[in-house]
């Protein structure tokens, strides 16, 4: 009775999906393409989605998640010294996000947490742009139209509900654009949320709302163990991927430190979107190795122990072990990521000072998009007031 | 011109914008077959189909997230929360994203998105379904809010907002959704500009400023207070952000009297924002201390008492006895 009032598509999808999520205390299978040890391993779905990746590719992965992991260390760095007033760190999760970005298509649309730096990477948004909020200088940064890739949102899963209304805008949009036989590429959406934010009520709605608009949107859970202190133990007693089940829509937990079955997941999820058979949640399992921002104290609250173990799992030592052992890659290669990764971090730090600061007037002019008499009041009483100032000034020379 | 009931004039306001703009539509819980609690979208998913009038589920910061959605996808969506209290699980998406997204893009996206509210007592109701939240809407830049309180404005004001490239709350005045009134579908006249306010009587002994459900009563005290050979000039603000304190500058300027009703408590309210504007802007004009006329600093009584919290036309002519008396 149950599955009868399901999407179209989502019962063939479940069906066809090994790794879906077990009902609640049955373990959950994790779908893991490339292990710790560097060895690649099979999967009878997902397989076939690793095989599209080339070793160009693989490389632009491991090149990626190298140049992120810098950019990570460099802001930390820019952080400790004054230039930044606080950062959000992502080491340990490169693999979720330089996967999952790799699998969007340009008119696919992103919107992302506050910490998808590598998503941001990927989409080609200007890193040093990234860097504006961090600076205090901006409270966005980049133009989310030129890239598909959403302004940061620091309310916890707000934006998990402006990607499903983005998907039903899809939707319509490509309702229309059959009835003029368009050729535009079908899109779909991802939105971005992590293991705390997945006890946020957003993202309940959106998922409500997703299920039953049946609408073209991949939701990206990272789990990346820790909520600031709180452990994903105390967000939920089941598998984060096991939720879709009752939503009606697949649900799949995949290895988040494995970049090919993250790209390969994902790949899939988006593929299910576009094709109009519905939502996906992906469960990312990985963990946020260092602090959730620079204001944060991880040894308050976890073993060095655990942190150590992770290390193990580390998403880029899996992939240099694999582009080594299969010869894709050489000592040459992996001398000029870590030369292209300095280069990375130079320009990022020499833009981070020269960042612009903006002007309050910037403020006053943004608040509305149509003239708004009190902005016009308030700007006028604080341009004569500064004018004051200057008037001293100038009697005081 | 046509007669027709503030709820009617939303209704076919509402037809004009979804016939005009292929991009609007509507979205919110029993909107599309039941047509509303109020009726308000009666009819209208027959005439534009489920892509455009949506039967939503059952979560209010659903419908005005996924809304935000579609408007950075180009839509304009026209979201109808289903009565005033029930407003508040929206409230972060409304506060933290949708006022707040044009000013963080740096003007790069706008989210017009229109939420409709009906609001207010005085229709016997039980909890939660009588309240006047508009204070703690207009707290917040990057929104806009307005309130009709006749059919003619009704019928213009929703256009309006839709038209605005800025997120609109549209406050309804529940209790007057029956109140029937011209309206020129041809000509919207002064009410093409949704954010004036209108002088509805003229005076010159003191001024009243309403809104929303209150107009009506407002115009009845003043009407009331010509017995006493008082001349009691009316205002519709119409607009409660931006607040048009011009019209009611220059008013005051004129009577030196000002008293401002609403339903909201009074306490952090709307007429004391504008007690103290005109404090600023006419001090030497005024004859006597604003007086606010307003609900109680408690929650939205029972319906049984709802008449000794709700402004009536004697609160109104007290208030007035006391300022024409200082």
């Amino acid at each position: 009775m149950g599955s009868t009032q399901l999407p179209p598509g989502t019962e063939e999808s479940l069906a066809a999906t090994t790794a879906l999520a077990a009902a609640p205390g049955e373990p959950t299978e994790m779908v893991q393409l490339l292990g710790p040890d560097g060895a690649l391993g099979s999967d009878p779905i997902f397989s076939d989605y690793a095989k599209r990746i080339d070793p160009e590719k693989l490389r632009v992965f491991y090149t990626d998640m190298a140049r992120i992991r810098r950019f990570d260390q460099e802001a930390t760095a820019l952080q400790r010294q004054g230039e930044l007033a606080l950062w959000v760190p992502l080491t340990g999760q490169e693999a979720a996000q330089i996967g999952s970005g790799h699998a969007s298509q340009p008119q696919d649309y992103i919107f992302p947490t506050y910490r998808e730096h590598g998503v941001a990477l990927v989409r080609s948004v200007d890193l040093a742009e990234l860097l504006k909020q961090f600076r205090g200088v901006s409270n966005g940064g980049w133009d989310p139209r030129e890239n598909n890739f959403h302004l940061y949102t620091l309310v916890l899963a707000a934006q998990t509900l402006h990607a499903v209304g983005y998907a039903m805008g899809i939707q319509r949009d490509q309702k229309a654009a059959a009835a003029t036989e368009s050729s535009d590429p079908k899109a779909a959406v991802i939105a971005y949320f992590g293991d705390g934010a997945s006890s946020e009520g957003d993202v309940h709605e959106s998922m409500v709302f997703a299920a039953s608009y049946n609408a073209p949107v991949v939701f990206f859970c990272q789990n990346n163990h820790w909520a600031i202190s709180v452990p994903t133990e105390v967000q939920t007693k089941v598998p984060l991927a096991n939720r879709a089940k009752g939503y009606g829509f697949p649900g799949i937990r995949v290895d988040g430190n494995d970049v090919i079955a993250v790209h390969a997941v994902t790949e899939w999820a988006l593929e299910h979107a576009r094709e109009g058979r519905g939502p996906v949640l992906i469960e990312a399992y990985t963990y946020r190795v260092g602090a959730h921002t620079t204001a944060d104290d991880p040894t308050k609250y976890r073993e060095s122990a655990e942190e150590a173990a992770w290390r193990e799992k580390d998403p880029l030592d899996r992939l240099e072990k694999y582009l080594r052992a299969e010869g894709l890659a050489d000592e040459a290669f992996f001398e000029q990521v870590k030369a292209d990764g300095d280069e990375l971090a130079k320009y990022v730090r020499s833009t981070t000072h020269g960042l612009e600061v903006p002007d309050i007037r910037d403020a006053f002019a943004s608040v509305y998009a149509e003239q708004h008499p009190l902005i016009a009041e308030e700007l006028a009483w604080f341009e004569e007031y500064s004018a004051g100032f200057e008037s001293d000034q100038e009697a005081a020379n | 011109m046509a007669t027709m009931t503030i709820a009617k004039a939303i209704n076919e306001g509402l037809r004009a914008t979804l016939t005009g703009n292929p991009k609007s539509l509507l979205m919110g819980e029993d909107i599309g077959h039941l047509g509303g609690v109020y009726r308000v979208t009666d009819g209208l998913i027959k005439e534009f189909g489920d892509d455009r009038v949506l039967d939503t589920p059952l979560a209010e910061s659903g419908i005005v997230g996924t809304a935000i959605g579609l408007a950075l996808r180009g839509y304009s969506p026209v979201c109808e929360i289903q009565f005033d209290g029930f407003v508040y699980p929206a409230f972060n998406q409304i506060t933290t994203q949708l006022a707040k997204i044009h000013a963080r893009s740096l003007g790069k996206l706008t989210v017009p998105v229109v939420i409709r509210i009906p609001y207010g007592g005085g229709i016997g109701s039980i909890e939660h379904h009588s309240e006047s939240p508009e204070a703690l809407f207009a707290h917040n830049a990057g929104l806009r809010i307005i309130t009709p309180s006749n059919a003619h404005d009704a019928y213009w004001m929703i256009q309006k907002a839709v038209e605005c490239q800025d997120p609109v709350i549209f406050f309804e005045p529940k209790r007057r959704y029956w109140l029937k009134g011209e309206v020129d579908v041809q000509n919207p006249g002064l009410s093409a500009d949704p954010f004036k306010a209108h002088v509805v009587r003229e005076g010159s002994d003191a001024t009243i400023v309403a809104y929303g459900p209150l107009v009506p009563v407002a115009l009845a005290a003043a009407n009331a207070a010509v017995e006493d050979g008082r001349s009691i000039e009316v205002i519709d603000l119409r607009s409660i952000s931006p607040l048009d304190f011009d019209t009611v500058e220059a008013s005051v300027k004129k009577t030196g009297r000002l008293i401002v009703a609403h339903e909201a408590p009074t306490f952090g309210g709307i007429g004391g924002e504008i007690a103290a504007r005109i404090s600023e802007r006419a001090f030497l004009h005024l004859e006597a201390p604003v007086i606010r006329v307003g609900g109680f600093h408690m929650p939205y009584p029972v319906a049984k008492v709802e008449e000794d919290y709700l402004p009536d036309i004697d609160k109104i002519l007290e208030a007035l006895d006391r300022s024409l008396a200082y």
